[in-house]
Parts: C-alpha cells; sequence; structure tokens
C-alpha cells in the first residue's frame, strides 16, 4: 500500500490550464483507503472541478489502479467520455497515475502526493515506480517519474549521458528524461520542458506524527502488549 | 585580463582544462598548467572527472589561483548535497576563485568507487540557480548572506552533437535563465554540425564555446563514437588518425623515433578551431593528458 494526500484544489486546477473538459480516474485501492479517492472525496473534488469551470466528462472507479489490464478496461467502457476530455484527472498513487498515463495518449495530472510506502511489507512493486516523493511531478513529465525513471533522479532534464536514448548508468535501460520527452512531445506539450518546477522538498517523505499515530504504525507499536496479553492465562 | 572580462571583451576567447591527480602529487598538474600561462583565458579543472577519486576541484583550483593563473571551478551534483555545494561556492570565492562550471556530473556505476551512494540532490540546472541565488546574497533556503559573492562568473555546458538535440536545447535555455554566462560544449568534431547547432540556439544570448578534444589514435575515436554520448568523430578523420598511426608503427620498425600521430592529432585539432572560429566567441580544449601538446594546438590554430 502506497499511502496519498490530495493536492489543493488550485494545484490541480493550475495544472488543467485551459483544459476544459477533464475526465476523472479515481482509485479504489490505496488511496481510498487513505480517504483521498473514495467515493465521498473523488465527489468532493469533482464538485470543486465543476466549480473551477471543469466540465467532467465521466469518472471511473478503477479497483486498483496500479493494474494496467483493469485500467484499460475501465477506460475502454467509458471510450466516448475519455475521447471527449481534454486531459485526465487521477486520484491515485503515483503507480496508478503512471499506468494510466502508459494506457492513453493524453495528459494525465496527478490529483495526489504519494507520500509513504514504509512499513507495508510484502509489496510487489513492478514497473511504473513511485519514489513517494510527496510532491507528485507526473504533470509536468508527461506521466512518468523522473525520480524513478532517471538514474540520476533528475528534475530539470536529461543529463549528457544517453546514449541512442538509452541511460548511462545502464544501456539495458531508456532513458528516463528521454521516454519523458518524447511523451510530451507527442501529447505537443514539449515546452512544459520550459517551466523549472520547484526544487524537490526531501521533508516530504518524512513522515510525519500525524501519520505515525496510523493502524499501522500503532499495530506494530501496540501489538507486543497484544500479544503478551494474549498469552495470559485467563 | 580575467576570465570574465575576456568573455565580456568580446574577445576570441580558449579556455583549457587540467585534471587533479589521484594521490597528491601535484607536479604534473602545476606543470600543465604553466604551461598555459599567458596562452589561455581561463583553465578548466575538472571534479572527479568521470566519478572517480582524486584530489578535488576546489583545491586544485586555489594552487592555480596561488601561482597566478585563472581557474574554473568544476562542480559536479554527484558527490554533495545542496548545503555541501553551496558551502563550496562560498568556500571556492573566500579562496579567489571567481569562475564556476557548474555540471550535474556522471554517475557513481561509471567511475571507480561503483557502491557509492549518489547524491544528485542538485542538478546543473538548480546548481545554477543556488549559485546565482548566492550572487544576489541568498542561499537556497532563503538565508541572507554576510557577504555575498557577487562577483561569480557562472558557467554551463551543452551537447551540440546529442540526439535528439531538443531536449538539450530546452536544457540550455533553462541553464542561461537560472544564471549561466558563458557555455562550453562537449567534443565537436564537424564544423558543419556544430554551425547547424548555432543557428538552433541563436537566440541564447550568451558565448559558447565548442570543445575540442584532442585524438590519441584512431582506436580513441572509435571508442567515442560508439561510447560517448553526443560524440561524433568523422570518417575522414578516423582515416587520418589510422593512417598516422601506421606510419609510427612503420617508423618504428626501422627503430626510428616518430610521433606522427601526435602531429596529425595537432593538425586536426588546429583546423577545427580555425574552422570553428567565424561560428563562435571561443574553444575549450580537453587534451586528455596531452596537455604538453596544447601550445603546439594553438599555433596550428593561428592563435
Amino acid at each position: 500500500m502506497i499511502a496519498s494526500e490530495l493536492k489543493p484544489i488550485d494545484e490541480i486546477l493550475g495544472f488543467l490550464g485551459s483544459e476544459e473538459r477533464v475526465f476523472v480516474v479515481a482509485c479504489d485501492g490505496c488511496s481510498a483507503g487513505c480517504e483521498v479517492s473514495d467515493e465521498e472525496h473523488t465527489a468532493a473534488m469533482v464538485a470543486e472541478l465543476e466549480k473551477g469551470g471543469k466540465v467532467v466528462t465521466g469518472m471511473a472507479r478503477v479497483d486498483m489502479t496500479c493494474n494496467q489490464g483493469l485500467v484499460a478496461l475501465m477506460l475502454m467502457q467509458q471510450m466516448e467520455a475519455v475521447k471527449a476530455a481534454e486531459g485526465i484527472v487521477v486520484a491515485a498513487c503515483g503507480v496508478g497515475i503512471q499506468t494510466v498515463a502508459a494506457a492513453v495518449e493524453k495528459p494525465v495530472h496527478p490529483a495526489t502526493n504519494s507520500v509513504y510506502a514504509g512499513g507495508f511489507s510484502g509489496l510487489w512493486r513492478s514497473e511504473p515506480r513511485c519514489a513517494e516523493c510527496g510532491n507528485c511531478m507526473l504533470d509536468y513529465t508527461g506521466g512518468i517519474c523522473p525520480y524513478t525513471a532517471c538514474s540520476k533522479s533528475l528534475l530539470y532534464g536529461s543529463c549528457g549521458g544517453p546514449s541512442d536514448g538509452m541511460c548511462e548508468v545502464d544501456p539495458t535501460v531508456e532513458c528516463g528524461w528521454m521516454r519523458i520527452y518524447e511523451r510530451l512531445a507527442k501529447l505537443g506539450r514539449a515546452e512544459r520542458l520550459k517551466d523549472m518546477p520547484p526544487l524537490r522538498n526531501f521533508r516530504n517523505m518524512l513522515p510525519g506524527g500525524e501519520r505515525r499515530r496510523t493502524s499501522l504504525w500503532a499495530l506494530e507499536l501496540v501489538a507486543p502488549e497484544v500479544m503478551e496479553e494474549a498469552e495470559e492465562p485467563r | 585580463m580575467s576570465f570574465r572580462e575576456a568573455v565580456e571583451s568580446g574577445k576570441f576567447v580558449v579556455t583549457c582544462e587540467v585534471a587533479p591527480p589521484k594521490g597528491v602529487s601535484m607536479e604534473h598538474v602545476k606543470d600543465e598548467a604553466e604551461l598555459l600561462r599567458g596562452r589561455v583565458d581561463g583553465i578548466n579543472v575538472t571534479d572527479l572527472q568521470a566519478a572517480c577519486m582524486r584530489v578535488s576541484s576546489l583545491a586544485t583550483c586555489a594552487l592555480l589561483k596561488e601561482m597566478g593563473l585563472e581557474p574554473i571551478l568544476q562542480m559536479v551534483c554527484r558527490d554533495r548535497n545542496r548545503l555541501a555545494l553551496q558551502s563550496e561556492l562560498l568556500s571556492a570565492y573566500v579562496l579567489g576563485i571567481r569562475n564556476v562550471l557548474c555540471l550535474t556530473g556522471d554517475h557513481v556505476v561509471l567511475g571507480d568507487h561503483v557502491e557509492a551512494r549518489p547524491v544528485f540532490d542538485l542538478d546543473s540546472v538548480s546548481l545554477l540557480q543556488a549559485a546565482q541565488g548566492l550572487v544576489e546574497g541568498q542561499d537556497l533556503a532563503g538565508g541572507e548572506l554576510e557577504g555575498a559573492p557577487a562577483d561569480l562568473f557562472l558557467g554551463a555546458i551543452v551537447t551540440p552533437g546529442a540526439d535528439p538535440v531538443e531536449p538539450q536545447v530546452y536544457k540550455l535555455h533553462n541553464k542561461v535563465r537560472a544564471g549561466a554566462r558563458f557555455i562550453q560544449t562537449q567534443a565537436v568534431y564537424d564544423v558543419e554540425t556544430f554551425a547547424g547547432f548555432m543557428e538552433r540556439v541563436s537566440d541564447v544570448e550568451v558565448p559558447i564555446f565548442p570543445g575540442i578534444v584532442l585524438l590519441k589514435s584512431a582506436g580513441m575515436a572509435r571508442y567515442m563514437n560508439a561510447n560517448v554520448a553526443g560524440v561524433n568523430v568523422p570518417d575522414g578523420l578516423i582515416k587520418e588518425m589510422a593512417e598516422a598511426g601506421q606510419k609510427d608503427k612503420a617508423a618504428k620498425g626501422e627503430g626510428k623515433k616518430a610521433d606522427f600521430k601526435a602531429k596529425t592529432s595537432i593538425d586536426i585539432a588546429g583546423r577545427l578551431i580555425r574552422g570553428l572560429k567565424p561560428r563562435c566567441q571561443g574553444v575549450h580544449i580537453m587534451p586528455l593528458g596531452w596537455g604538453h601538446h596544447v601550445p603546439a594546438v594553438l599555433e596550428a590554430a593561428g592563435l
């Protein structure tokens, strides 16, 4: 499970810019559990988007947005609404957002920041990965995470290293920034690379006290006492 | 004349790179720098180039400064976070160093300490932003400086031969916006390709100095073509170097001493510089161990 938080609505509206018609994908997995993309909070976000002058052409709730097949299926069921939209707002973790981006040739805008995956064991993470950086950059980079796709986690474009589109660190791996550039060029959004987003804030990655009080942390702390109690003879 | 004054005067500027040693024997690097006295406008000192552990660029620049030379401090983002990078910029300034070339840096896996933790907290663009901030009296956290390094002269690099080149062009613009006042480039071997690049970036208002890497052999040229991103040595030059190599071999067979390879390499570099001269405001020479040939290269270039 990856914990996430909703981005401020103004940041999401800022991503959308002049795009008027949007399709919304909301995940019923981890981010719903975090009360970010559950039905109630998604409805609230949709209302905010509409208040901000956007037309929501349709919405898909996907059980696990990290599942590529499931995402493709859900989007196919609403093909017309997806086609009618200029961009897609995704309320899911960074993995889910990238899965949607890989499935559709439209700009994908994150509605969330993925903040934390620590403490969850048995997690099988496949590509595309999310670094839980706490400040999702997937809008700027066309739905491909620069922190995980680039071997140097660069935020301001490729280094001088890529050769024939492959990474200097591992020539069997595509340069993340070439993928980002090609994707943006395909969407007609390469000009976005003129923007210089703010520096990465590593503090966003520290789980705060609030989060440490969640049930999972509590379980770890409380579990020994519970076990002891359970072992006491009745 | 300082490097900045040379660049701002509009004259044809020449810089050359030297590399600090792995170990504390500084004689060689000092000798190479001494050879450049009066011949170049600035001496770049590489920063743990190719991710190999060595004496720092900062310490070497300070030594060159003591010798009365004009160092250009190269800084990469691989080994230090934003605190250390900003601190080093201030430290360089108090040691009298004024010129800084900001780079991202090769990844550690390309070097000699492949198990090291790569940092990349900043990159070339954000390092320039940080340095420009210091110039204006503020650090990255918004803290005010007690004395700003107001006359730091910042530079960056570009790879004109990158394929595709568009991402490089976007990044070049961002580097200039972030504070770069001069640009040095990856090795250039083809005047026309470079001229095409210059047309493409004609709206960049800071001077761009093409890189000249001395060819040591046909093998080196082929190696670079296969392994160095954005470098393309034309077949004609490879052929010239191969022929020179054969002449050297033949002379050696006859028991004679000959150095056709070096002569050809110097001739090629001289020709390149003369060809590039009308299209740019200077060149940056990277001799890669052949520093002793640089005076001959400058002579061949008519500089």
